[in-house]
């Protein structure tokens, strides 16, 4: 395939099938491999639209700043673009997130300022509104609240998945500022009325819930309940060992959410198993395991994995 | 056997520092007004006259119970309810 750029050759990722994680020939799980992106995420399809939007609006002219709270994957998608559009980007990043992420923000050219551990992307996206509010002429995308983050997914990834998989019986991904569930989940809905729509939220260690109060929770502007049929809670431990199993039985190196996605994807096919119904499941790989490689998640046992993920922001 | 409610480290100081509780309750809303006669006002924490609070999440066996009865999810000996903040990705 040709494209005039790297930007323009975001999406049209493979979907392959899981031969060996599927239960039966009936109930099949595919994997829709995100890693393929430019950055090596799915967050490179929202960077790409929400940068195009601003510009199609006029927020955005050369040389401007864009500023954005994130646990990393979009703050890197966002990097590369904005160096290629010729705009400055600062990320207000959690500073219990890897290294490496760290150095690939830096690498395509973003500035970082750490937020607070205790609180997680809450307090990133609270410390980022408050350096809005300081610099009024720079350009916050948000993509907690960005229609065109869910957009991308509605108008380039459902469609994918549906042609790759005319007959789709559920979707599953990990729910983070909501853009991937609400695009595709809308998109999938309106072409296959019956499908499920399977939410898989990481589940992290205590400090990351450290709010003072709970009315500084959060809950992103694009979350629309209706939108899903199902929501599952996944720690560390499973999301971990469901990693280890896609690369060991699949050969597919995946990122920690990704293991949280299948361990919600498996459950869906073990329900349709004892239901005695066919499905085939299509659920996100969000990004590759490169970025997690310093965490620990792929050597030692899982306790051992377990623990050197505690306190961190690993989805 | 009872069930087993995992309490946020932001509402442990209505469980005496606890981080997990055992409850009695047929359903969800049952076993809050059951909490809450021994730890009076964990429930209101949780609830409001509308329901679930906007920033509470509350998950039996790791599932939504948004997307199963609300407070009116059945419960049994056993079962697991995790209570959490909601919070932020991306």
């Amino acid at each position: 395939m040709r494209y005039d750029s790297l930007v323009d050759s975001v999406g049209q990722t493979p979907l392959v099938g899981l031969p060996r994680l599927s239960p039966s020939a009936d109930v099949r799980l595919w994997a829709k491999l995100e890693d393929r992106n430019p950055t090596g995420s799915i967050k490179d399809r929202a960077a790409v639209y929400m940068i195009n939007a601003a510009e199609k609006d006029g927020l955005l002219t050369v040389g401007d700043t864009i500023l954005e709270p994130t646990s990393g994957n979009t703050g890197i998608s966002l990097a590369m673009v904005a160096k290629q559009r010729g705009y400055k980007l600062v990320c207000v990043m959690p500073e219990n997130t890897s290294i490496e992420r760290r150095q690939l923000l830096e690498m395509w050219g973003a500035s970082i300022v750490f937020s607070p551990a205790a609180g997680g992307s809450n307090e990133a996206v609270r410390v980022a509104k408050a350096i809005s509010a300081e610099h009024p002429d720079w350009v916050m995308l948000y993509q907690y609240g960005n229609p065109a983050n869910a957009l991308a997914h509605y108008e380039t990834t459902g469609p994918e998945i549906l042609a790759d998989l005319p007959a789709i019986t559920h979707f599953v991904a990990g729910l983070g500022t909501t853009g991937t569930l609400m695009g595709c989940g809308r998109f999938l809905r309106e072409q296959v009325p019956d499908i499920q729509i399977v939410a898989a939220e990481p589940r992290y260690g205590e400090l990351v819930y450290g709010l003072r109060n709970l009315d500084e929770g959060f809950v992103p502007e694009l979350y629309d309940e209706s939108v899903l049929t199902a929501r599952f809670s996944v720690g560390p431990a499973e999301a971990l060992r469901r990693t280890r199993e896609l690369v060991e039985q699949e050969g597919i190196f995946a990122g920690i959410s990704t293991g949280a996605i299948l361990h919600a994807a498996l459950g869906s096919a073990a329900k349709a198993v004892a239901a005695g119904v066919r499905a085939d499941i299509a659920f996100v790989v969000c990004d590759g395991g490169w970025k997690y490689l310093s965490t620990g998640a792929y050597a030692g046992t899982l306790e051992e994995a377990e623990a050197g993920l505690e306190g961190q922001l690993w989805a | 056997m009872a069930i087993e409610v995992r309490i946020p480290t932001i509402l442990r100081t209505y469980t005496g520092g606890e981080k997990v509780v055992a409850g009695e309750g047929a359903t969800l809303a049952e076993l809050l007004s059951e909490l809450d006669s021994r730890h009076a006002g964990l429930r209101e924490r949780i609830v409001d006259e509308k329901g679930l609070r906007r920033f509470v999440n509350v998950y039996v066996n790791d599932e939504d119970v948004r997307f199963m009865g609300g407070l009116e999810t059945a419960l049994k000996d056993g079962d697991t309810v995790t209570v959490l903040p909601a919070v932020a990705g991306g």
